[in-house]
């Protein structure tokens, strides 16, 4: 009873508190990097385009909202002929981040992307890729992975011998 | 025998099987590389460690390869011992030691057996900091991906392309860590074969090129049991789809039929069904002009329209289904029902039939499984591509038998049989009347025309029992010949005589019906093979009808003047001069197809039939097998099965689900009477529920189509099949017939294909697919009379026909890089006539044979004998020729210009 | 003329105020709560968000008044138009100010308590006509406590009745002219104002709505206009009991200097920001809880009030 009474009490004292609510649209809230909101694609620190359409984060998604197609380019590096996001359906659990090998998917501390459309929540490839590498400044995806591109041939990338002779025996 | 595995005990049925298969069949979790169930075991890689502990007193065990390990009675096994485990951490560690980093953009992602066994066997970090060894890739042509870097060195792929499939040109080179896997220098993959080794690969060494030009995960793939319809093997197979294209084909497994492999025309043939000449649309002819859209209600009503006169003929298809032969026969009457086929193949269907029905037929199995063979006349290698696989298993079964039983070398030891068997082959007799990719097996292959080689065909019967009828005025080289053929074959414990139609020569197959029953009367394993020319021949040879002469005939003596082609393109099954008289003498053509082609192009209403892909329905093979091949996406309409088109234009017929149109051919036949049980019924359902076609991961579902419409569509309706178009179902293993994918947990590449069968390489769990519908009939056989060879047109040659694995099969060529591998037309003479006409290889020569004159580069192939020639058969630049015909070929006026008929 | 008019004017005047502060309420409560809460509520409509009330009216006008397909539809229109009725007509007997009644009953009193027994139905009905479980669930819910507890309600208030010798509620407050009944009927104030909250369900005795276990319990299927009709009657509801503890126990529209009128005024406002301040800090007791509260507390406590409040009244008649 007494208890009941005190905490009436307590809570008619924060009738006297200051408030804590940010007036939104005329006040704004500084996001952490690390927040989960509108997802983009980066690019490398050669301003490549980072995805290379492994599937991974389509894969992943809980609700299914990420669509792809691989393709693959005369330069020999893949990347994505279509990469959709139904951001009507997004929950932003961060997960496609996570599961990104070459850091190119990545959620932005940006929650303002209402749409009065549904229609217009459907964003494509153009309407994700930045010109950055976002949170990630130096990785380079191409450098490591062993493959032969355009202008970096088999063994020249990072931590790789040259390649292999197959006709000499010598040890 | 009964062995204890983690202190269980099991009793093994099949003590024959290693430690490795035993563990795999009972549900135990082995990781494994270089072991796989046909290629058997080499012990190279040292991943299926095992412990052994020799009794229950024993603690301290021993760590063994368990597929180098023979199980012995009262074995105790553990697999999950902690220093097995360790060994196999390790192992796997150092054999991902050069692995590269590439795999988000690896095509083997997802399906990955070393991905599975590196999280199976618990390595997860690079300890090493050394770098890494990388390779040059080479170019393998159209099909094949090469990617070496990939490479763990198993030795997979060499033992399936060079030592099982007998392919020249993959082989091993370098030493120590530099061991590269590769051809001698880079260009196209020689063998028909090369596709196996993307899943033979346990790693993305050799990927799918087709795949990689429009690529998907195998998580992200809609799949459904099929069947290839690029033969008449019935091989079963599972395509892909996604965003409403077909990705690609993998084989799904059938003991009897193709075990665990895919000719590559089966595996990359595929693409026709995304060919840009597809016919999406009912299509109606506006005059003298071109085409026209019209609906499909439209297209309904005039095409009841064009039959409302009731003097409508139909003309089956070799290559449509079951269901869609029997539609079209019940529309038209069976008196009106008509094969697509010239006299000659019609003639050639009807006997291979009539000879189904009175021998034991062999399955693929049954022929791998034989110690003689007698192949005779037919070009295995390019009109059934697997059965020359299965064939090269048999050549060298004999002598692995034997020496296996002579050093008792268990039968899986592969290492040691190869070495202890070396080249030796077993008895093997060819006779063909060009060279075939199987020359090698045969100790001195017999070449000669057709009817020559019937001759020594019919004097191996005589040889084997003198009631049969005796060959008059046959070569003394031949008659030696068969002498010993018969000898070989009398004393075989398991005897095959392989033949078929595609020499075109009917003698051919009396004679080989003739060794099987001279073989039979013997030997009740004696065994009969005989390949049929498309997916469904002998299927519509079970619907029985005139030819196309007949055909002819009805619409000039005025009993018929509408004519309905289903699914067949009579430019290649008949001389263009009988089908344009055809089409002049029809008052009406209407077409059902898939692809535009030369007919589609004559007729007046086109209906768009769907692909294999997109409709279910029954197929019967060579061997008289009905299968099942299920949708794997519902057609866009108003693309639909040509039975549905057919059904909406019968009266008093309403066949709405499959099952009704299989109820209704069950009772129409005796042999349909199984029709309706090849696989479960429509309302079979896994516990509750359907089985679902897309895999549990499948991705995109709310983003696939958000472009067009951000409300995603409900997924389509299967009334027809218990498998569903989603992703929702029942996570459990369906029976054998129904599974749409090889998928288990920790088993997400195809090797998990051991978690669907009974036992490893046994029946599938819940029943293999299909069922022989034609069963030989139990009277003694008797034999047919040697009859002279019959030569059409005159002139010093014998044309005969050449055939191609890629090239000449009608759907397949629309692949690109099937198209990229076929050869131009060409003729091939033997040294002795080229000689005579003065003619080089690639000099162009002139060609007059059945009334045509063609200007072709010549080629020069010792295997042709003297008086012949070898014309390539159903290619998509030549014009069809009734093969065998005698013409003439000579040298070319200088000027001509090159090539094209 | 005037003897129709006067009523007339008078009943108009206390419906217009009546809805109009129900309407308020609404933004009231909110604004309260977030006071109470530090933070701001409703601030965007209008001046300090007054206008809130209207954008809600409006938007709740406009939305689809669904009917659920398996629903008794008859009943089911009936409910609400039930609890917004008997509500309404309490009012008809609640003094604002000398003289100041729709309808000056002697036995005012009993009347309200009629009233507020009767729109036990509405609820019972609106749930079963629903063909819901949750709705189901929340009208059982609301009819065993709102029966239960018009026992306490009715006993609480004898003692003030025998105080001032009359169920008139006009003689209820002229007898509160020295001494507010709420010091000597404190013990029937404590047990009036729970039993109030209870009959009104307010929070902490919502069960009958309770959000996290019923969806929304009794009018989990209604919407729009019917829904609205609920929605407003709740806080008509809490204007009647707020009006109803004024008159009984805090002196009505006595109180010097001001307009008896505007006393009324401010008190009834007082009390009813009292309910939203409990709304603010107290939780949801568990329904057996609830009850137990009720018959093993409340009743005893009527009783004995009752009984010591008789005795007093006894011993100084004579």
């Amino acid at each position: 009873m007494l208890s009941i009474l005190r905490t009436i009490w307590t809570v008619f004292r924060h009738g006297f508190a200051r408030r804590f609510t940010v007036q939104y649209p005329e006040q704004k809230r500084t996001y952490s990097p690390r927040w989960r909101g509108r997802i983009i694609l980066s690019r490398d620190p050669d301003g490549q385009e980072r995805c290379v359409a492994c599937h991974l984060c389509s894969a992943v998604c809980p609700v299914d909202c990420i669509a792809i197609q691989a393709a693959e380019g005369p330069d020999g590096r893949r990347y994505p002929e279509f990469f959709r996001i139904n951001f009507s359906r997004c929950i932003f659990c961060g997960f496609c981040e996570e599961a990104c090998p070459t850091c190119a998917i990545q959620l932005t501390p940006d929650a303002e992307m209402a749409e009065p459309i549904r229609q217009s929540l459907v964003y494509e490839k153009e309407d994700l890729l930045i010109s950055g590498p976002g949170k990630v400044p130096g990785y380079n995806f191409y450098r490591r992975a062993g493959l032969e591109i355009a202008g970096q041939a088999k063994g020249e990338g990072e931590n790789q011998k040259p390649p292999v002779d197959p006709k000499t025996l010598l040890p | 025998m009964k062995i204890y595995i983690e202190n269980r005990r099991f009793d093994l049925t099949d003590p024959s099987v290693n430690l490795l298969e035993a563990c795999l069949s009972l549900g135990f979790d082995v990781p494994y590389f270089c072991w796989h169930p046909v290629l058997r075991s080499v012990g190279a890689c040292r991943q299926c460690a095992v412990k052994v502990f020799k009794d229950e007193a024993d603690t301290r065990g021993r760590i063994v390869m368990s597929c180098m390990t023979a199980p012995a009675e009262g074995m105790r096994v553990s697999v999950n011992d902690d220093e097995a485990r360790e060994f196999r951490a390790k192992v796997i560690e150092w054999l991902m030691l050069n692995h590269p980093h590439d795999c988000p953009i690896c095509d083997e992602g997802g399906e990955c057996h070393l991905q599975d066994v590196t999280v199976m066997a618990g390595h997860v970090r690079r300890q090493s900091r050394f770098p890494k060894r990388t390779h040059r890739n080479q170019d393998l042509g159209p099909l094949v991906n090469h990617e070496m870097n990939r490479c763990i060195q198993c030795y997979r792929c060499v033992r399936f392309y060079a030592d099982y499939a007998g392919g020249r040109d993959v082989g091993v080179q370098g030493c120590h860590d530099g061991v590269y896997f590769g051809r001698p220098s880079p260009g196209p993959l020689e063998s028909e074969f090369s596709g196996n080794l993307v899943e033979v690969c346990p790693t993305g060494v050799f990927t799918d090129k087709s795949l990689k030009r429009h690529y998907t995960r195998k998580w992200d793939l809609q799949t459904a049991p099929s069947v290839c319809v690029h033969c008449g093997l019935g091989c079963n197979t599972f395509p892909g789809q996604r965003y409403g294209t077909l990705r690609r084909v993998r084989t799904r497994y059938h003991r009897e039929v193709n075990g665990y492999f895919l000719c590559d025309r089966g595996r990359y043939g595929y693409e026709f069904v995304n060919s840009p000449r597809r016919i999406l649309q009912a299509l109606l002819r506006q005059g003298d002009n071109a085409l026209a859209q019209v609906s499909a209600e439209e297209a309904i009503r005039l095409a009841k329209s064009l039959l409302s006169s009731g003097k409508c003929i139909g003309l089956g298809s070799p290559r449509a289904t079951l269901e869609s032969n029997f539609a079209l026969r019940t529309l038209v009457s069976p008196s009106r029902f008509f094969h697509p086929l010239a006299v000659s193949q019609h003639l050639l269907s009807g006997s291979s039939l009539s000879l189904l029905r009175r021998f034991p037929l062999a399955s693929l199995r049954d022929v791998s499984q034989s110690t003689a063979v007698f192949l005779l006349g037919e070009d295995v290698s390019n009109t059934a591509p697997l059965l020359a696989l299965a064939l090269r298993q048999a050549a060298v079964r004999a002598p692995r038998l034997a020496k296996a039983a002579l050093l008792k070398i268990p039968a899986w030891h592969e290492a040691a049989l190869r070495t202890a068997v070396q080249e030796e082959k077993g008895p093997f007799f060819l006779a063909a009347t060009g060279p075939t990719r199987l020359d090698d097996l045969a100790a001195a292959p017999y070449r000669a025309a057709p009817g020559d080689l019937a001759a020594l065909g019919f004097a191996v019967a005589h040889a084997l029992d003198p009631a049969a009828p005796a060959v008059p005025n046959l070569p003394p080289a031949a008659a030696e010949l068969a002498e010993r053929i018969a000898a070989s074959l009398k004393s075989a414990a398991a005897p095959l005589i392989v033949s078929g139609p595609s020499c075109g020569s009917e003698a051919l197959l009396h004679a080989a019906a003739n060794v099987a029953a001279a073989l039979g009367k013997t030997n009740p394993q004696a065994r009969l093979c005989l390949t049929a020319p498309e997916c469904n021949s002998v299927g519509l040879a079970l619907l029985p009808g005139g030819n196309l002469a007949d055909v002819l005939r009805a619409l000039r003596d005025g009993s018929a003047d509408t004519l309905i082609v289903l699914e067949s393109d009579l430019y290649r099954h008949a001389d263009a001069a009988l089908v344009d008289e055809i089409f002049t003498a029809a008052k009406h053509v209407i077409v059902i197809d898939s692809l535009a082609n030369a007919t589609t192009a004559r007729a007046e209403l086109v209906l768009p039939a769907a692909t294999f892909a997109e409709s279910s329905g029954t197929l019967v093979n060579n061997e008289g097998r009905a299968q099942r091949s299920y949708a794997v996406c519902p057609p866009k309409a108003p693309v639909q099965e040509s039975w549905r088109w057919l059904t909406a234009l019968t009266p008093n017929v309403s066949w709405p689900r499959w099952e009704d149109i299989l109820a209704a051919m069950a009772v129409s036949s005796g042999d349909f009477r199984d029709v309706t049980t090849l696989g479960p019924a429509a309302d079979f359902r896994l516990v509750g529920q359907k089985i679902p076609r897309q895999p549990h991961r499948y991705s995109g579902r709310t983003a696939m189509t958000a472009h067009i419409d951000v409300r995603e569509p409900a997924p389509a309706a299967d009334l027809d099949t218990p498998l569903a178009f989603s992703m929702e179902g029942s996570p459990l293993n369906p029976p054998g017939p129904l599974i749409p994918r090889y998928w288990s947990p920790r088993w997400n590449s195809d090797q998990g294909v051991h978690k669907f069968q009974i036992e490893v390489a046994g029946p599938l769990q819940g029943g293999d697919p299909g069922k022989r519908i034609i069963e030989p009939s139990s009277e003694p056989a008797g034999y047919f009379a040697p009859t002279p060879p019959a030569s059409e047109g005159d002139g010093e040659i014998l044309f005969t026909p050449a055939w191609h694995v890629f090239g000449s099969e009608e759907l397949s060529v629309h692949s690109p890089g099937i198209a990229e591998l076929a050869p131009r037309p060409y003729v091939a003479l033997g040294p002795v006539d080229a000689g005579r006409l003065g003619v080089r290889d690639g000099a162009p020569v002139t060609v007059t044979l059945a009334g045509r004159t063609l200007a072709l580069p010549a080629r020069i192939l010792e295997a042709i004998p003297p008086g012949a020639a070898a014309l390539p058969a159903a290619l998509a630049d030549l014009p069809f020729f009734s093969l065998p015909a005698r013409g003439s070929v000579s040298l070319a006026a200088p000027a001509a210009p090159e090539g094209r008929p | 003329m005037n003897a129709i008019l006067g009523p007339l004017i008078t009943i108009v005047c206390v419906l217009g105020a009546v809805l109009t502060l129900a309407a308020l309420l609404i933004w009231v409560e909110r604004r309260l709560l977030g006071l109470w809460q530090d933070r701001y509520g409703p601030n965007r409509v209008g001046p300090f968000g007054l206008l809130q009330s209207v954008a809600d009216m409006v938007k709740i006008f406009f939305k689809e008044d669904w009917l659920p397909p398996l629903a008794d539809r008859a009943v089911f229109i009936i409910a609400p138009g039930i609890v917004m009725a008997v509500t309404l007509l309490s009012f008809a007997v609640v003094p604002w100010g000398p003289g100041l009644a729709v309808a000056d009953l002697n036995v005012g009193l009993l009347f309200v308590l009629a009233m507020s027994s009767l729109s036990v139905y509405s609820v019972a009905l609106g749930g079963w006509a629903s063909n819901n479980k949750y709705s189901l669930l929340g009208s059982l819910r609301a009819v065993g406590q709102m029966i239960s507890y018009e026992v306490f309600m009715g006993l609480s208030l004898l003692g003030v009745v025998l105080q001032a010798g009359s169920f008139n509620l006009s003689d209820i407050v002229e007898a509160q002219r020295g001494l507010w009944f709420c010091l000597p009927q404190c013990v029937g104030l404590g047990v009036f104002f729970v039993a109030a909250l209870a009959e009104t369900k307010r929070i902490p005795f919502d069960l009958p709505e309770g959000e996290n276990e019923l969806v929304a319990g009794f009018h989990t299927e209604y919407s729009g206009f019917k829904f609205a009709m609920f929605f407003v009657a709740e806080y008509i509801g809490v204007t009647l009991v707020s009006a109803l503890t004024v008159v009984m126990f805090l002196g009505g529209w006595l109180g010097p200097w001001l307009h008896p009128v505007a006393w009324f005024a401010i008190k009834t406002l007082a009390v009813i920001a009292f309910i939203v301040l409990i709304r603010a800090s107290l939780p949801r007791p568990r329904y057996d809880q609830l009850l137990a509260l009720g018959w093993k507390l409340l009743l005893p406590l009527a009783l004995a009030n009752l009984l010591v409040t008789g005795a007093i009244v006894l011993a100084q008649g004579e």
